[in-house]
């Protein structure tokens, strides 16, 4: 297995997933696939090949940024309209003491 | 960064150590200063900025992490965040510095991740000088770099508050810098020394209002103690929640003596972070999740790496004013200024500007650079007013510098004319004018008054005469009470001494 049930868990735990015995084991087939896949692309040599983190990287600097000019917001009650709880435009969430 | 609340956490009890103990070991202190930029719009939205407005008013999809929503980044932000970095002495990051997902869950972050900068900051490798105890210092500066603000949790104030936690997330995906020093502060002192060079360099190049009570300056500390003249650092503390400056100096205080009453017990400093609490003094360490701390940062694949271009790195730079360190030292070279008042007088931009402005219609910019530190911020306080707001405009202040440098008029009716302006706004002119405050520089006129209080007074004059020179005092007080204080002192010292021979 490219990746333990433990590390499984510990990922999930971080993404405050809930997950049963049953689909730890399923990710741990899941995403040891992937991780396997990864090790076929390490194959290759990419030694001399310059790292590209973007398609647009050419692009002219300022050709992606905005100018600092107010548009339309949403208003509260639309920001709200999908909310689980709302109370005095507020989101409503259970009471957090900790994260 | 998640929030916490103060809540639930075990007290520590007040600490103890004796100045003895406490002088044997040095602070190591590294400070974390968010500052909020003065841009219009949020940094990947074009959400307005403005404070307090109605909650949840100031969101769209952006910011509200809504799926599907894409980030563009604001260039004024950019613009900002490189002005701070060069005024920090730091090199701009080249070919490009990254944005990159810090990735957490609490309910005012939405998208579940902040947007920042990781191994690949804007900028890095400053420093910001010091000015404590009459010496200066260099603080390192590790990195600058730029993200998004999170949202506000409101965990009290509503009657089912013990329940739940109210969100407003307007503030969310406001733009901040993070400011890194290095570990080179050695006492609380430096600390807030540092803090407040801080704020007045982002005042200065206007990238921030600096607002601690709007939280636009936010500090935290990385603090550990050693015993003097060892090398090794201690374990550090994060503190958090300083943001203030007198919460600053306090936690700072606190937490030293906290860690080393606890290594002089015999026990060792826990890596933890603790939380300020202004209400008690004291830090509280914060039950945290094991591995909270695991944010798995990954570059951020919506928003392409930032590049910075020679030439838009030369215009940014080219709209840089003078920066406070440069002014106070053109203050004590142009204007012969002591190094402490061009320190005062430099506090803020609006304040120096004031000065040049007077100084440059003066022919004396020393008792200029008096006057305005003086009687006129001494004025300003007393009434709650800004420079700003000053009803004595600078070239007003010039002219009557020069009325008594020139010895038109005396120093102590000066003191009287500038209360005057002070609460009418007019000149000095018109209010000598209007109120014959005209000096009296006539031989004559002033000869007769003396020799009136002369005869009214035999005692002191044969006290005078007797050698008691001290005396000479009390007869130009007397005079000056004859004239309304309108006589030219010089004139009445010499006619003074004449007379009594």
């Amino acid at each position: 297995m490219k990746i333990s049930e433990e590390q499984v868990r510990y990922v999930a735990d971080l993404a405050n997933l809930r997950l049963t015995d049953e689909e730890v084991a399923r990710m741990c087939a899941e995403l040891g696939a992937i991780l396997t896949y990864m090790d076929k692309l390490n194959e290759l040599d990419t030694s001399q090949v310059e790292p590209m983190a973007q398609v647009l990287y050419e692009a002219e600097e300022t050709a992606t940024l905005r100018d600092d000019v107010e548009g339309p917001t949403l208003g509260a009650e639309a920001a709200l309209a999908n909310a689980p709880l709302a109370g005095a435009g507020y989101f409503k969430v259970p009471r957090v003491i900790e994260r | 960064m998640p929030a916490h609340t103060i809540e639930g956490m075990a007290s520590t009890a007040s600490i103890q150590v004796s100045p003895d103990v406490l002088a044997r070991y040095e602070a190591v202190i590294g400070l974390e200063v968010h500052v909020q930029l003065a841009t219009r719009t949020k940094i990947f939205c074009a959400c307005p900025t403005s404070f307090g407005a109605p909650p949840n008013t100031n969101v769209c999809p952006v910011c509200l992490g809504l799926p599907g929503a894409l980030p563009v980044l604001n260039r004024a932000a950019v613009e900002m965040a490189v002005k701070a970095a060069l005024a920090l002495n730091c090199t701009i990051r080249q070919p490009y510095s990254q944005f990159a997902r810090k990735n957490y869950f609490y309910p005012d972050l939405p998208k579940g991740y902040q947007i920042s900068q990781y191994d690949k900051p804007l900028a890095e490798n400053g420093w910001l000088e010091i000015f404590v105890d009459g010496r200066r210092k260099r603080i390192g500066i590790t990195r600058v770099h730029l993200e998004d603000d999170a949202g506000k949790s409101l965990h009290e104030g509503f009657g089912d508050s013990d329940r739940y936690t109210y969100v407003d997330l307007n503030r969310c995906g406001t733009p901040l810098i993070e400011i890194v020093s290095e570990p080179d502060l050695r006492s609380p002192e430096e600390a807030y020394a540092y803090l407040n060079e801080l704020k007045l360099l982002m005042q200065y190049v206007e990238v921030s209002s600096c607002d601690m009570e709007k939280g636009h300056l936010r500090c935290d500390a990385n603090v550990s103690v050693r015993q003097r003249g060892v090398e090794r650092f201690g374990t550090k503390t994060e503190v958090k929640n300083l943001n203030s400056f007198r919460f600053l100096k306090q936690a700072l205080e606190y937490e030293i003596a906290r860690q080393v009453a606890v290594l002089e017990s015999g026990g060792t400093i826990t890596q933890e972070t603790r939380l300020y609490n202004p209400d008690t003094g004291e830090t509280v360490g914060m039950r945290t999740k094991e591995h909270a701390h695991d944010y798995r940062y990954f570059p951020e694949p919506d928003l392409l790496p930032l590049k910075i271009s020679q030439a838009w790195l030369d215009r940014i730079r080219a709209s840089m004013p003078e920066l406070p360190a440069q002014k106070r030292a053109r203050f004590v070279r142009q204007y012969g200024l002591r190094e402490y008042d061009a320190q005062v007088l430099t506090l803020s931009r609006a304040l120096s500007d004031y000065f040049e402005r007077a100084a440059a219609a003066s022919r004396d910019p020393r008792a200029v650079a008096n006057w305005v530190m003086g009687d006129l911020l001494g004025a300003l306080k007393a009434e709650g007013k800004e420079i700003t707001e000053s009803p004595i405009r600078p070239e007003q202040l010039a002219e009557l510098v020069d009325l008594i440098a020139t010895g038109e008029i005396s120093g102590k009716l000066g003191k009287e004319i500038f209360a005057k302006m002070f609460a009418t706004g007019d000149s000095p002119r018109t209010i000598i004018e209007r109120e014959g405050l005209r000096q009296i520089s006539d031989a004559d006129a002033l000869s007769r008054i003396i020799d009136e209080i002369l005869a009214a007074n035999p005692k002191q004059v044969e006290l005078y005469k007797g050698g008691k020179a001290g005396v000479l005092g009390f007869f130009v007080g007397q005079v000056m009470k004859a004239t309304r204080g309108q006589a030219n002192p010089q004139l009445v010292n010499q006619l003074l001494k004449e007379k009594l021979g």
